[in-house]
């Protein structure tokens, strides 16, 4: 069992505690009618986000998916420009041109923003290890996989090519049952999916990616070991999806037996206990800062809410770089 | 005799999978969550699980290059399969099984390769640039597929059968705002819209506008607008590929002017073909330039004013129809 400094501890907490309130927030606004488009839910994966992107050094890179809203505020991406992007606003990461978490790349935080197609984002993050080594920087890139996108062909052509090239890098499978309606078992043949590192020749994990201590541990390790030239780490973090694929999807083919298992195990709750217990934090440290959380959202919808629409005479602006 | 019923254009689509399964036992359905009760990411394929059971409806992992092309081998061996891809955005990701293996086969060696790929495409409904494409023209532009792109829920089921009977690999561009929006007469049972034949959605005597998929629904509505001053004829190709020249190049000689109008960018579009075609064919009957209407060259954009600034729609083709009538 991972036992990480106390105040490390408490930090992954506050980080996962503003990832839940935001998370909540964009479940609510869409309630209330007042998204754009579409937002994919991220119950469940909070503690895999946050944690991996607290491991991480502010110099390495790291290319977030669709259920890392976590990752990006760690990496400090800030709530404004995050619900900025999902409203669609001018002052959004993307400045309107995509949605949701998609695109919210931003090399001056070292994060390199994904597109849809899964898992086109691995290759992409292997290239900047790649480059890392090609320069002899100390570097390192991480990125995020679904169980589903851990099917696909640039999957196994990246890592394969990452153990050749012994490239600084760092993938984390968030193993979480399902891949939009499809369980496991029809996706793949096998249960254990860090098993798909092995015929690569790459070494791998098996994490409980709702204790965010143990995922921190795990990552940081992997990224010591990739600093230091000892090559790529896949890493699966297992956990569940909570809530639908996204929004508009009520996962109504989730067994609710399922859901309730994991729900006993609420990555968050588990990690709050866990500093209660230990005495590091009481019930009132828990309300104040669940507080200041609602307070930053809220500041968050605020300003993307005001916040102007992008220009439509700006729409072929940003094409091509200058 | 014939009967029809109304429905939406996605229940149509599903009447014509339904119609085909219940008549071939080689035709099966395949692609990502399109099984059990879920029925896939727009309920397209809801039912047929229960009705044809998971051999014939089968669920794949998101692996887009690893099923087309072993559609391509199911197609070898006699099968018809037809393939969902979830959003035809994400068709890119089977590319080389398309262009390359699928779409030269026959050419090659003479093997047949019967599958039908649904694509369900195009925007106007904030999906952002990956979940909003209409990217026909890279398979117009590949020889060896045929590429279909039905207006109405009638074509829909129509075009379907036919496809789906069809010994060629044929992509099958679904209008994803019509789905539910668009309501029409389809005839029950066993009716094929033959591919490679357009079909006038409105006559008219002054102009020809020459669209496809949603944007017929709109240059209509544009018609609509200017009549009776301006008498609008529109042709709703139905299919990309082959075009049908002939009901093209007959319109295009009545009214002498023609505008020709499209969801995808208008930059090297299908649009592009058919304007340089007419020019080239029906030269000496038209009295004024062919006006294109496109998409802008750029990634479809999420946000709302960008991509209405992105996408055309009836103002625009309007605008084109007066610009055309006045030169
Ligand atoms: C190449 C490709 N095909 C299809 C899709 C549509 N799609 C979006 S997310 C998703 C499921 C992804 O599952 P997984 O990788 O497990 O990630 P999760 O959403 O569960 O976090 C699918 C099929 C896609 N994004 N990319
Ligand atoms: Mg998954």
């Amino acid at each position: 069992m991972t036992r990480l400094p106390d105040d490390l501890s408490i930090d992954l907490h506050y980080w996962m505690r503003l990832t839940r309130t935001m998370d909540d927030q964009l479940v609510t606004l869409w309630k209330q009618g007042r998204g754009v488009g579409t937002t994919f839910n991220q119950r469940g994966h909070e503690a895999i986000s946050v944690a991996a992107g607290m491991a991480l050094a502010p110099d390495d890179v790291v290319a977030p998916m669709h259920r890392d809203l976590g990752c990006y505020l760690v990496r400090g991406m800030t709530p404004r420009r995050l619900m900025a992007n999902q409203l669609g606003r001018a002052t959004g990461v993307t400045r309107g041109r995509d949605g949701n978490l998609h695109g919210c790349g931003d090399l001056s935080l070292n994060l390199i923003g994904f597109i849809s197609h899964l898992p086109q984002t691995m290759p992409v993050a292997l290239g900047a290890a790649m480059s890392f080594s090609y320069r002899s920087e100390p570097r390192v890139a991480l990125t995020f996989v679904g169980d589903g996108s851990s099917c696909a062909g640039v999957f196994h052509e990246s890592l394969n090519l990452a153990a050749v090239q012994r490239a600084p890098f760092v993938v984390v499978i968030e193993n979480n049952q399902y891949a939009y309606s499809t369980p496991l078992h029809q996706q793949m043949a096998i249960d254990d999916l860090a098993v798909r590192a092995s015929g690569h020749g790459v070494e791998s994990r098996t994490v409980d990616g709702n204790d965010v201590e143990e995922v921190y541990g795990t990552v940081e390790a992997a990224v010591a070991k990739a600093r230091e030239g000892g090559g790529p780490t896949l890493i699966e973090a297992r956990t569940m999806r909570m809530l639908g694929h996204a929004i508009h999807d009520g996962a109504e083919y989730v067994p609710q037996a399922l859901l309730d298992e994991w729900e006993a195990r609420d990555p968050l709750l588990l990690h709050e206990e866990k500093l209660t217990s230990r005495g590091l934090v009481d019930r009132e440290y828990l309300a104040r800062v669940a507080e200041k959380c609602r307070e930053i959202v809220a500041d968050a919808v605020e300003f993307a809410e005001s916040s102007e629409w992008p220009d439509p005479g700006t729409v072929t602006d940003g094409v091509y770089a200058a | 005799m014939d009967s029809t019923r109304t429905m939406t254009y996605i229940e149509a689509i599903r009447d014509g999978l339904r119609t085909e399964m219940r008549r071939d036992p080689d035709v099966l359905v395949m692609g990502e969550d399109i099984g059990g009760e879920f029925g896939g990411a727009f309920k397209a394929t809801k039912g047929l699980e229960a009705e044809f059971g998971p051999r014939r409806v089968m669920n794949t992992p998101m692996t887009e290059l690893a099923f087309i092309g072993a559609a391509t081998g199911m197609g070898l061996m006699g099968l018809r399969p037809v393939i969902e891809v979830q959003f035809a955005d994400f068709i890119s990701t089977g590319f080389d099984s398309i262009v390359q293996y699928a779409a030269t086969t026959h050419y090659r060696w003479q093997a047949a390769v019967p599958w039908v790929i649904r694509a369900p495409a195009d925007g106007g409904i904030r999906s952002g640039p990956f979940h909003s494409q209409n990217p026909e023209a890279w398979f117009v532009h590949t020889p060896g597929l045929k590429v279909v792109a039905p207006a109405t829920p009638a074509d829909a089921k129509g075009l379907l059968l036919a496809a789906i009977r069809d010994n060629n690999p044929v992509i099958y561009f679904e209008s994803k705002p019509l789905y539910r929006s668009l309501r029409g007469e389809v005839p029950a049972g066993d009716r094929a819209t033959p591919i490679g034949r357009a079909r006038i959605a409105r006559e008219g005597q002054h102009v020809t506008v020459i669209t496809y998929g949603e944007m017929v629904r709109q240059a209509v509505l544009a018609a609509d607008g200017l009549a009776p001053e301006v008498g609008v004829e529109v042709i709703d190709l139905r299919s990309l590929k082959p075009l049908d020249r002939d009901t093209i190049m007959a319109s295009a000689r009545k009214t002498g002017r023609v505008v020709v109008a499209h969801a995808a960018n208008r930059l090297a579009g299908v649009g592009a073909e058919i304007a340089a075609d007419v020019g080239q064919t029906a030269f000496e009957y038209l009295d004024a330039p062919i006006c294109r209407v496109g998409g802008l060259d750029v990634p479809v954009p999420f946000s709302p004013p960008l991509e209405d600034a992105y996408r055309p729609g009836a103002d625009d083709i309007t605008a084109a129809i007066r610009e055309t009538v006045a030169y």
